[in-house]
Parts: structure tokens; C-alpha cells; sequence
């Protein structure tokens, strides 16, 4: 399969993830993917949830995290590694075959994926 | 075609021993009876309800309703568009009367979900997120909590900004005996309630309830065949944003609120400082200083200072949540963007009683998911 934390890229440089069918930019079909998950990427900014929905970890700490590639930003959000987070920390993807169960929500199963990227913070940042 | 509303009900929000229809029923039914008007009059009756098959297994709740109700044969179809599903009916509804189709529009809101768990409830609500955000487990407050914290870190905003809306609304939901929490809170509990998303904790965030609400609809022109006590809809227009939350450059700026607020305004012929109350949507106590600003009635990152210094508390110039807003009011879902103009026409009628503040001209923003579909409306009273 191909990686998950694949941003889409449109003939303007338009960098978006997830991709869409139409670049929410220019409207111009993406033609190429960049993979994001051997890149660092900077925390914008994080929340740790303590209430969460059936199958996902308790606390669930979330970060929204911006990568730069070639003069164009592109964001994505997942889990980290750590509670332990602050905005503008230097952080980069783990691989995990599954984020939650994807048989305790409502969401059927067989409708999406289920593995992804978390974000630990890169060492000596 | 100009549009009137000429009458509104609601039920009490809150923990409910009815289920869906009867919630539905009950608040239409009352606004009929407000109006004095024959069941059979109706010509097109909407539905506002994100999610009646998810807590309830029950589809085609439009359908039972006109049939409850005695409208059969008039047209029906359930709006939904998420917790902004009341403001798209109120759209639907005026389109309906605007475009001719028909003279006699009924609109009900209602949600039934304090009968399913918080985390179950979090998870229904949680399913309009994309793949990519749910599979991390993203929650509507989580969203909430991400902005706060980069909304306060940004700007400087004191954390005390959020709690005083809290406090605000409670104060003025003390008045509202439809609301759920009927309650005033101060600062220090607000403060010292658990962490839900940090860095907002449990008092940021509205209650899960159970109700409903209505609204009818007619030619302005006829108005006042019906009652003298009506309001005209000046302006309306509804906006959309990204579907991941995560792929707008600001996240501190809702552009759907944005768009809609100043089609609506344009419309009504006015600006933010034509209008002299206003319902938003609170579902988190940031989301009311993100649609000030959005709306115009604040500069970017300065909205935190109007509630610390009172111009948005009732007796304020601008009276931002008189009913106690989604916070103290309550949160059905559907129910919300109908309940927000029930208040605004209770305001612009001189119905409100302990909450009544001198108003001509009200706002009310409807924010369905974290600002993915937004409806903002703008209504002028008769008197």
C-alpha cells in the first residue's frame, strides 16, 4: 500500500493533505504526491483530549503540524507520541499499523484506513 | 418575495423522557397554536435533525412529523447539515416562501440524544470529520481545544476571556425557563472544572440534550392577516469551509462564518454595527469570540476584550446569547439554529420577558461542524 501521509501537489505547487480531486486552491488536478513521513514538520498547535469516543486511547493528545516543502506549506493533524507537547516544537511521523479500533465507533471499518503517522518530538529540539 | 416569521415555540431543552417525534410534535404543534393557524394551511413543512438514524434508528422523521401533525399532503424533507442543520432549515424555509412555492412554511429543529453515553454521543457527532482526522480519534472539542490554545497564544487573550463567556451566558440563561441549565456559574468554577481539551475544561463546552423548536413562515405581505406580532428575515446566506479542519491557513479565522455573515449582511442592507442583539454559536466558548470577529463585531483577536468589559452581557450595548446561548441553553443538535431565532424573535416582539433588551434588528450565526457549513441570519421586528 502506499504511504499514508501522502500530500498531493497540483502543476501550481498547490500542496494539499488530504488530496482532493480538484486542488482547493486553483482548481487544477493534482498530479504528484510527496510523502511527508521521512520529513520534520513544526507543532502549530496541540490539544490533549480527555474525553474521547469508543476504540480511541484516553488521553488522546492531538497536534496540528506544518511541514515546508520546496516554498510550499502544507498541514496535517494526528496523534503524538508524548503528552508532553509545545507549539512551534520540531516533531517527526512514527508509523503505527493502528490509531484506534476501528471496530468500537460508528464508522464502519472497511470504509477507510486505520494505520497512520503519530508525531514524536525530534531529539535535542 | 419578502419573508415574515409569524409565530415560534420551543420545548424545554434538556434531559427529555420523549423520544424524537414527540419532541418534534410538541414544539410544532405549539407554534401552530401560537399562530392560530389550521394544520391544513401548511403548504411545505422542513425538518431540521443532523441524526435520527444514528441515535435513534429512526429515518424519515419529516415524513412522521406532517403526518402527526395533520399536514398531509403538504411537502416535507428533513434538512441536515450537521449542528448547523437549524440554519439551513431556516434557509430552506424562506427559499420555500421567497421563490412562491409556498404561503404557509413550517420549520421544526430537534435532536434526542441524552439516551446514548457521552463518548457514543461524541462519536455521532465525530463521524462528520474526514478519514484522515477521525482515524486519530478527532473530536468536535478537540477542535475546539486546538483553536483556544492557538487563539490565546497568538493574540495574549487571557484564559479568563473564555471562562467569562461561560459565566455570561449562564447569567443569562438563569432567565430562559426553556433552558437546561437555569444556573449562574462563576469564574472560579468555570476554571477549576476538569480538562475536557486542554486548554478548555468541562464549563467551556455545552451540555448534551434533548429537544426541539419551531418557526413559521409566510409572505411578509400577509403578514399581518396572521398576527401583529412578526419579523421580517432581512438578510440570510449560508457558507461553507474546508472538510479537514486542519487545511485552513488561519485556524483562528472560520470562513464560512465570514462568508455568510457579510452575504447576510449585505443583504439586509446593513453592517455589525446595524445590528442590536445577537445568538451565536456556542457551542465552545471560543467559538463565540471566532464568530464576533468573523462577523465584524470585533477585530481580529480583540473579541475577548468586549466580554471582559461587558459590552456583550445583557445589559451591555451589544447582547451577545440573552437565552443562555447553546452553553446554558442547551445543544439538540437540529434544534439549535430554530431555537436561536425563536429567541431573536422573542426579542424583536418584546416576548423575551426577564431577557428582554431594546432591540430592533437581531443576528443569529449557526455553526454546523468546526465551521464547515455556517448560516447566519439577520431579522428586523414589525413593530
Amino acid at each position: 500500500m502506499s504511504p499514508t501521509l501522502s500530500a498531493h501537489r497540483c502543476p501550481n505547487g498547490h500542496l494539499h493533505y488530504p488530496g482532493h480531486t480538484v486542488c482547493p486552491d486553483c482548481g487544477a488536478s493534482p498530479t504528484e504526491t510527496v510523502d511527508l513521513s521521512d520529513r520534520e514538520g513544526t507543532v502549530r498547535t496541540w490539544t490533549t483530549n480527555t474525553a474521547t469516543p469508543p476504540g480511541v486511547r484516553e488521553p488522546n493528545t492531538l497536534a496540528i503540524v506544518a511541514f515546508e516543502v520546496a516554498g510550499a506549506s502544507v498541514q496535517v493533524i494526528g496523534q503524538t507520541t508524548t503528552d508532553d507537547i509545545e507549539t512551534g516544537q520540531r516533531v517527526r511521523p512514527v508509523y503505527v499499523e493502528q490509531l484506534r479500533d476501528p471496530d468500537a465507533g460508528i464508522r464502519r471499518s472497511a470504509s477507510q484506513r486505520w494505520d497512520g503517522y503519530r508525531f514524536e518530538p525530534v531529539p535535542g529540539d | 418575495m419578502a419573508v415574515a416569521i409569524i409565530a415560534a415555540s420551543m420545548t424545554t431543552f434538556g434531559q427529555r423522557d420523549s423520544w424524537l417525534g414527540d419532541l418534534l410534535a410538541e414544539a410544532g404543534e405549539a407554534c401552530l397554536e401560537n399562530a392560530t393557524v389550521d394544520p391544513d394551511a401548511v403548504e411545505h413543512c422542513y425538518v431540521s435533525n443532523m441524526a435520527s438514524g444514528e441515535f435513534e434508528g429512526q429515518s424519515g422523521v419529516m415524513n412522521a412529523l406532517a403526518a402527526d401533525l395533520g399536514l398531509v399532503p403538504a411537502y416535507t424533507a428533513r434538512v441536515d447539515q450537521t449542528s448547523a442543520s437549524g440554519g439551513a432549515g431556516i434557509y430552506a424555509a424562506w427559499q420555500s416562501i421567497a421563490a412562491g412555492a409556498s404561503e404557509l412554511t413550517l420549520l421544526v429543529g430537534g435532536e434526542k440524544m441524552t439516551h446514548v453515553s457521552t463518548a457514543e454521543s461524541t462519536d455521532i457527532i465525530a463521524s462528520l470529520t474526514h478519514p484522515v482526522e477521525y482515524k486519530h480519534g478527532v473530536t468536535l472539542p478537540s477542535f475546539a481545544g486546538l483553536t483556544a490554545r492557538a487563539y490565546l497564544e497568538r493574540y495574549d487573550a487571557p484564559r479568563e476571556s473564555l471562562a467569562e463567556v461561560a459565566v455570561k451566558n449562564h447569567a443569562n440563561g438563569v432567565h430562559n425557563p426553556h433552558a437546561q441549565f437555569q444556573q449562574a456559574v462563576d469564574r472560579e468554577t468555570v476554571l477549576g472544572s476538569p480538562i475536557v481539551a486542554d486548554p478548555l475544561r468541562l464549563y467551556d463546552f455545552c451540555p448534551i440534550t434533548d429537544g426541539s423548536a419551531a418557526l413559521l413562515f409566510c409572505p411578509a405581505e400577509d403578514a399581518t392577516d396572521y398576527t401583529d406580532e412578526y419579523v421580517t428575515i432581512e438578510g440570510i446566506a449560508g457558507a461553507t469551509d474546508t472538510h479537514a479542519v486542519h487545511q485552513r491557513a488561519e485556524p483562528t479565522v472560520m470562513n464560512g462564518v465570514v462568508e455568510s455573515g457579510a452575504q447576510a449582511l449585505e443583504m439586509a442592507g446593513t453592517g455589525p454595527a446595524g445590528i442590536d442583539v445577537a445568538e451565536l454559536h456556542d457551542m465552545f466558548t471560543i467559538l463565540e469570540f471566532l464568530q464576533m470577529e468573523g462577523l465584524g463585531f470585533a477585530e481580529p483577536g480583540r473579541a475577548w476584550e468586549q466580554v471582559m468589559n461587558g459590552r456583550t452581557r445583557r445589559d451591555g450595548a451589544l447582547p451577545i446569547n440573552t437565552s443562555g446561548g447553546l452553553k446554558s441553553k442547551g445543544h439538540p443538535l437540529g434544534a439549535t439554529g430554530v431555537a436561536q431565532a425563536v429567541e431573536l424573535y422573542e426579542q424583536l416582539t418584546g416576548q423575551a420577558g426577564d431577557r428582554q433588551v431594546d432591540a430592533d434588528t437581531g443576528l443569529a450565526c449557526n455553526v454546523g461542524g468546526f465551521g464547515n457549513c455556517v448560516t447566519t441570519t439577520v431579522l428586523e421586528g414589525a413593530r
